[in-house]
């Protein structure tokens, strides 16, 4: 019984997440790829055929899993980000508190809301992608993990920045001052093995680089770093950022007095 | 019979200090139509959220239907419909989508919530705005859109936090006959308004808070039947030069008007009678405020008193 009502809520949230972002595709959908476009023409083509390869492959089938994998990182962070703090500003959260949803569905419907608009926006990008770049496939199911696991990631992140947001401002100075510096810095558009050693190790700490990294590997068959510590590394997050948003929906922090 | 609400001892302080709740004790009876007043700032609007969830209590206890919220939130939830004070669903959402959405966070099948949303949203005369966007609404359609939300998993209980603020009376009455209508199908309504007509009028059982304290716990007979005074206003015919009454305490407020208080060991007779004693004749009769309103004033004026001096102790 209160499985089957949860399952119903889950889905209710998701369909309401998903309307959302679909309803204003213009805003959502369109930008990535005129983004991604123009990444491709000035990185790839303009500024990419004076580089030559890059671990073995032209510099132009190199940055395609990682412009891919920042369109998925932005969007399934932002859409958490601004729909969670929307409804917070709204006020009608509180249909969802009012109601008997757990909090563990409120958080997998929001969770689920962003990853599909993380995945969709990564969709939409390959496919503009491939006017640019014969695209080949290493491994599916290495693809299909990393952006799975990678949308879901920031996706919690999106959901705890909402949790503390006060303003509109508050959910864009993450992605502002953390999550673009991260990105860029994570082998998007280099290897990293390009670096002086201390630059390496630095990188090392930066999460977005296993990330891309291990979906690189699933498109090109190479990685930066080993597939085995990527996947450890995105299953702490989870774990880690699922924990910390159930603690904070639970004691109701920005949601109730 | 089971409490459809039952509160013992809850309070609550929030950040900073103030005591929103000092320890209330409140039953609610399965079935009932029962009012919750108090002036602003007196604690409705927290006891009421405290017990849909979006409050946490300081301290005490709540029980919905015998489902204790500390052990058993998502049944107790489930029995409950909420109506806020303040408008919070999606402006940029439909109407319908606002409502199928609320039903399926109850668990409430796609389909059956789809026939529901009709339903509602005909009684409640929004049908044909089923497909704009909420925020262009009037408050009046508003109001009821959250009336129809409230609705959609058929609760048991039924909590409005000033349903009818802003509301024209034409709409405030209809508003009442649907009210009214689902009381008589069993739903437990708990009402919250500055409206002392509507409590008036429609609540079988009140009680009054002020200052986080319960002032007064009653049906609405019993608490009518404390009022000792009540003040008419008559209006006179013009050319009568009326004059104060002897027997009574009265106030000649122009030269064809008379405010008479009548207690309650005098009849209106006597007022007539003493009227024709000085051949003055009568257009019209009608109370100063509502019987409600009297009572109210005089408790929520002593209601502050007694908090004061509870904070004192």
């Amino acid at each position: 019984m209160a499985s089957s009502r949860n399952i119903i809520a889950l889905k209710s949230i998701m369909h309401k997440e998903i309307h959302r972002f679909m309803r204003i595709w213009v805003q959502t959908l369109v930008p990535p790829a005129i983004t991604i476009s123009l990444y491709f023409v000035i990185f790839g083509s303009l500024i990419g055929s004076r580089i030559g390869q890059m671990g073995g492959f032209d510099y132009m089938s190199f940055i395609v899993p990682g412009l891919i994998m920042m369109s998925v990182i932005t969007n399934s962070y932002s859409n958490v980000a601004s729909s969670f703090f929307s409804a917070k500003w709204q006020r009608n959260v509180e249909e969802m508190l009012v109601a008997p949803v757990p909090n563990w569905v409120i958080v997998a419907g929001y969770v689920g809301g962003g990853m599909a608009r993380g995945m969709l926006v990564g969709g939409i990008v390959t496919i503009v992608s491939m006017f640019f770049v014969d695209i080949q496939i290493h491994n599916i199911w290495v693809i299909i993990v990393t952006v799975a696991l990678t949308s879901a990631t920031f996706a919690l992140g999106g959901l705890i920045n909402a949790i503390f947001a006060g303003s509109f401002d508050d959910i864009s100075i993450i992605p502002t001052f953390i999550l673009t510096p991260l990105t860029y810095l994570g082998g998007v558009f280099y290897s990293i093995s390009l670096l002086p050693d201390f630059w390496q190790g630095v990188s090392q700490i930066n999460p977005i680089v296993y990330m891309v990294n291990a979906f690189r590997y699933g498109f090109l068959g190479i990685s930066d770093v080993s597939l085995t510590l990527s996947f450890a590394v995105l299953g702490v997050f989870i774990v880690s950022l699922y924990t910390i948003a159930m603690v904070l929906i639970t004691k109701g922090i920005g949601l109730r007095s | 019979m089971l409490s459809a609400l039952k509160i013992s001892g809850l309070k609550k302080t929030y950040k900073g200090g103030f005591e929103a709740l000092k320890g209330i004790d409140l039953t609610v009876k399965q079935g009932d139509f029962f009012a919750l007043l108090g002036p602003n700032g007196a604690g409705k609007s927290t006891t009421i959220g405290i017990i849909t969830s979006l409050v946490n209590k300081s301290a005490g206890k709540v029980e919905v239907f015998g489902h204790d919220i500390d052990q058993e939130l998502e049944t107790a939830k489930s029995f409950i419909g909420l109506v806020p004070q303040e408008f919070n669903f999606n402006q940029f959402e439909s109407l319908m989508k606002i409502l199928v959405n609320q039903a399926g966070y109850y668990g409430v099948e796609r389909k059956i919530a789809v026939q529901r949303a009709e339903k509602y949203l005909k009684q409640l005369n929004l049908w044909e705005k089923r497909n704009d966007a909420a925020r262009m609404l009037s408050g009046g359609m508003k109001r009821r859109l959250m009336i129809a939300r409230a609705l959609m998993h058929e609760p048991q209980m039924l909590i409005l936090d000033e349903p009818t603020a802003g509301v024209d009376i034409e709409l405030r009455r209809s508003m009442w006959e649907f009210l009214k209508e689902l009381n008589k199908q069993g739903i437990t309504i708990i009402l919250t308004t500055h409206y002392l007509e509507e409590a008036e009028m429609l609540c079988r059982n009140i009680a009054i808070i002020d200052s986080g304290i319960i002032v007064e716990n009653t049906d609405m007979k019993s608490l009518l039947a404390k009022l000792d005074v009540e003040t008419f206003v008559f209006d006179l015919k013009p050319n009568n030069t009326p004059t104060e009454l002897a027997e009574f305490s009265s106030r000649v407020i122009d030269g064809h008007t008379l405010e008479v208080d009548v207690k309650k060991s005098q009849t209106i007779n006597s007022v007539f009678i003493e009227l024709n004693k000085q051949g003055i004749e009568v257009l019209s009769m009608r109370n100063k405020s509502n019987r409600l309103e009297e009572l109210f004033v005089g408790l929520v004026g002593s209601g502050q008193a007694t908090s004061q001096s509870a904070v004192k102790e």
